[in-house]
């Protein structure tokens, strides 16, 4: 049986169950508590746990982040929740020079099973500063986990797992699905980290699509099937480790790939998905692939603007003609 | 210096002194075995010597229990071995062996052990404070009546992560003792030069915490200074800061000890004088302890011969350990796909 939930409430499900399941599990961040979250996602959780487990921290990204590394040290499971994501930055210290390196600078002793989320706010008008997530800063970072969920059950599925986890997981969210709804499972279902999705069955071309550029597949692959195209869209849901086997898969059968990522393309996501499928398959290749992504641009306020460098679903469709041509 | 007839107060015996001698004479020791090793090869890469501020970590931890924990700095060869680390495994780690501490991936600048309470050097200046916060703050949550100190320079109380570490620390009363070995010097600019205010305990006031500044040469003094400050922390009163006031005798770093040493000599010899080991020497003299300082002297050079030696000979790790240890395991797919 399935319930029916946003993406916001698919998150804050899955902080519920955890919390309750493993007293170890802590939430902090900027408004968890009381306010529940700027977006709701940790609604009803101080009343349930208490203010000793969800802590309504400063404004202290560096400080938040490197308490849950030293929470972790100890024993327990922390969520630091980065209220925008692009504030990740502050916290790149700890993330990067810490989180992630302990365990091997340490020679194996410490384990920081941390959890860092939030949503970048991209195509919502806020401007450069609350609107790029780069995920690739974390993939090109050995020792962190990065999972980009794009559908409410992958949402909560993901981040369940990412809790029980053992390495430092870096889960990106992007606002603009948070009021999607979308089918979630009523049992305790864990979205196993490093596994890919195939969203639609197709013959034709290899749509990878990450976050919100899943969507933008989708309805191009919609579109095309009128005129007999048949498009394959992948849902890598995990970043870091990628699950290029079924990646490498779909395209040995289709022959062509095209990538849809929002984040900037230089040395993005969409790059190291194509290098992956060239080294695996390039004998398999009909077309050189093609990357839909956002522009080489910080991100601009007004919306003619904005819309003009992100990716759109014409431009995954005119993607999509180009390989196929 | 002459010994001097100084009783001892009522809190320490002289035998706890001579351990805490032992532990302050085998930092001094460790330390000035590091120079040859680093010009003839066999350490790479830098270390940052402890050399004059031994007083803290032997007094400091001193006041400590086995579990409880300590965050580190860059200059840590001190507190590793104040909390019990053993010097062959730490100087197996210099040497890059298999069998250091952190099977050679992390030398001197991330000495960890987590057996120890030691949750590792850092190489980034002030990059620990914060996460001696969570850690004392979760141990607390599950049940420990562990204390935590978080070791920063005079450098780190300029940086934003000590402000955010203390402001945390202090709204959320978790159980930290905060202390700044405040050494005067960066790598080349004076601590006066490059931090506004009265003090670096000072700054407390502003996080509502206790601030107290000690003579961090005088190893009596230290103990005396962080005893209420632990025990405060341990009955959930809340963090506090300790400044220690000392000084690096040595140079910045092994690397650094190229362009010499451009500080003033008059300074030089000034903190010379107030040597914070042989001011605890000189004290045990004056309790008529010469024959037991003179026998843990003689074992601890022998340890660091011994552990020198034993490193030197101890194997390097295969080259392909470096691919180990960067992710557990346990619950990801497998090795293979970690890429």
């Amino acid at each position: 049986m399935t319930h029916q939930i946003t993406m916001s409430q698919a998150i804050n499900e899955a902080l519920h169950e955890e919390m309750a399941r493993e007293e170890r599990v802590i939430l902090i961040g900027e408004d968890v508590g009381r306010h529940g979250g700027l977006f709701g996602a940790s609604a009803g959780l101080i009343a349930r746990f208490g203010p000793k487990r969800v802590i309504d921290s400063p404004i202290s990204e560096a400080g938040i982040v490197g308490f849950g590394i030293g929470a972790a040290l100890v024993g327990c499971r922390p969520v630091v929740e980065l209220q925008i994501f692009d504030f990740i930055s502050l916290a790149m210290d700890q993330i990067v020079n810490h989180a992630a390196k302990m365990r091997y600078m340490s020679g194996g002793q410490a384990s920081v099973p941390i959890v860092v989320r939030g949503p970048t706010l991209t195509g919502v008008g806020t401007a450069a500063q609350h609107s790029q997530a780069q995920p690739s800063w974390f993939v090109n970072t050995p020792g962190l986990i990065v999972v980009a969920p794009s559908t409410p059950a992958d949402a909560k599925g993901l981040l369940k797992s990412a809790i029980r986890e053992d390495n430092p997981v870096i889960v990106v969210e992007k606002r603009l699905l948070y009021d999607v709804r979308g089918d979630v499972p009523d049992e305790d279902v864990l979205t196993p980290l490093g596994s890919a999705v195939i969203r639609r069955r197709g013959t034709d071309v290899t749509v990878v699509g990450v976050l919100g550029g899943v969507e933008l597949a989708l309805r191009s692959a919609a579109d095309l099937a009128s005129e007999g195209l048949s498009a394959e869209v992948i849902d890598p849901r995990t970043l870091k480790p990628l699950d290029i086997d079924t990646i490498s898969e779909s395209v040995k059968k289709t022959g062509r790939v095209v990538v849809v990522s929002e984040d900037p393309g230089a040395n993005g996501v969409a790059s190291e998905i194509i290098t992956r499928v060239i080294e695996r398959v390039f004998w398999y290749l009909d077309a050189p692939p093609v990357r839909v992504t956002g522009a080489n641009t910080p991100i601009p306020y007004s919306a003619v603007m904005e819309r003009e460098v992100l990716p759109s679903v014409q431009r995954v469709t005119e993607a999509i003609r180009l390989v196929t041509n | 210096m002459p010994p001097q007839n100084v009783a001892l107060p009522a809190t320490i015996s002289s035998s706890e002194l001579i351990e805490i001698y032992r532990t302050m004479y085998l930092i001094r020791q460790f330390d000035n075995s590091l120079p040859p090793l680093y010009r003839s090869g066999k350490i790479r890469g830098t270390a940052h010597a402890y050399t004059g501020m031994e007083a803290i970590a032997a007094g400091t931890c001193h006041v400590l229990r086995p579990d409880d924990l300590i965050a580190s700095t860059h200059r840590g060869h001190g507190h590793c071995l104040a909390k019990g680390l053993e010097p062959r495994r730490m100087m197996e780690e210099l040497m890059g062996r298999a069998q250091g501490y952190c099977r050679g991936k992390g030398g001197s600048l991330h000495l960890t052990s987590l057996v120890n309470g030691m949750l590792g050097a850092d190489g980034v200046v002030g990059g620990s404070l914060a996460l001696a916060v969570g850690a004392a703050y979760a141990s607390n949550l599950i049940g420990r009546e562990t204390v935590v100190v978080a070791y920063f320079g005079d450098g780190a109380s300029n940086a934003g992560l000590f402000h955010e570490a203390a402001n945390l620390a202090s709204i959320l009363s978790a159980p930290v003792l905060f202390v700044c070995e405040n050494n005067q010097w960066a790598l080349s600019t004076r601590t006066t030069e490059v931090t506004a205010g009265p003090g670096i305990a000072d700054r407390a006031a502003s996080y509502g915490i206790p601030g107290r500044s000690v003579d961090g040469n005088d190893v009596l003094a230290v103990i005396d200074a962080a005893t209420p400050l632990v025990e405060r922390a341990r009955i959930g009163q809340g963090p506090s800061l300790l400044e220690a006031k000392t000084y690096r005798m040595g140079l910045h770093s092994l690397y650094s000890s190229t362009g010499g040493d451009d500080r003033d000599p008059a300074e030089l010899e000034d903190w010379a004088n107030k040597d914070p080991v042989d001011r605890t020497r000189a004290l045990l003299l004056g309790l008529g302890e010469e024959p037991r300082v003179a026998e843990v002297e003689r074992e601890v050079d022998e340890l660091i011969a011994r552990a020198i030696s034993d490193a030197a000979d101890s194997p390097y790790p295969e080259p392909s350990a470096a691919y180990e240890d960067v992710y557990s395991l346990s619950n990801v797919v497998g090795p293979d796909r970690l890429s």
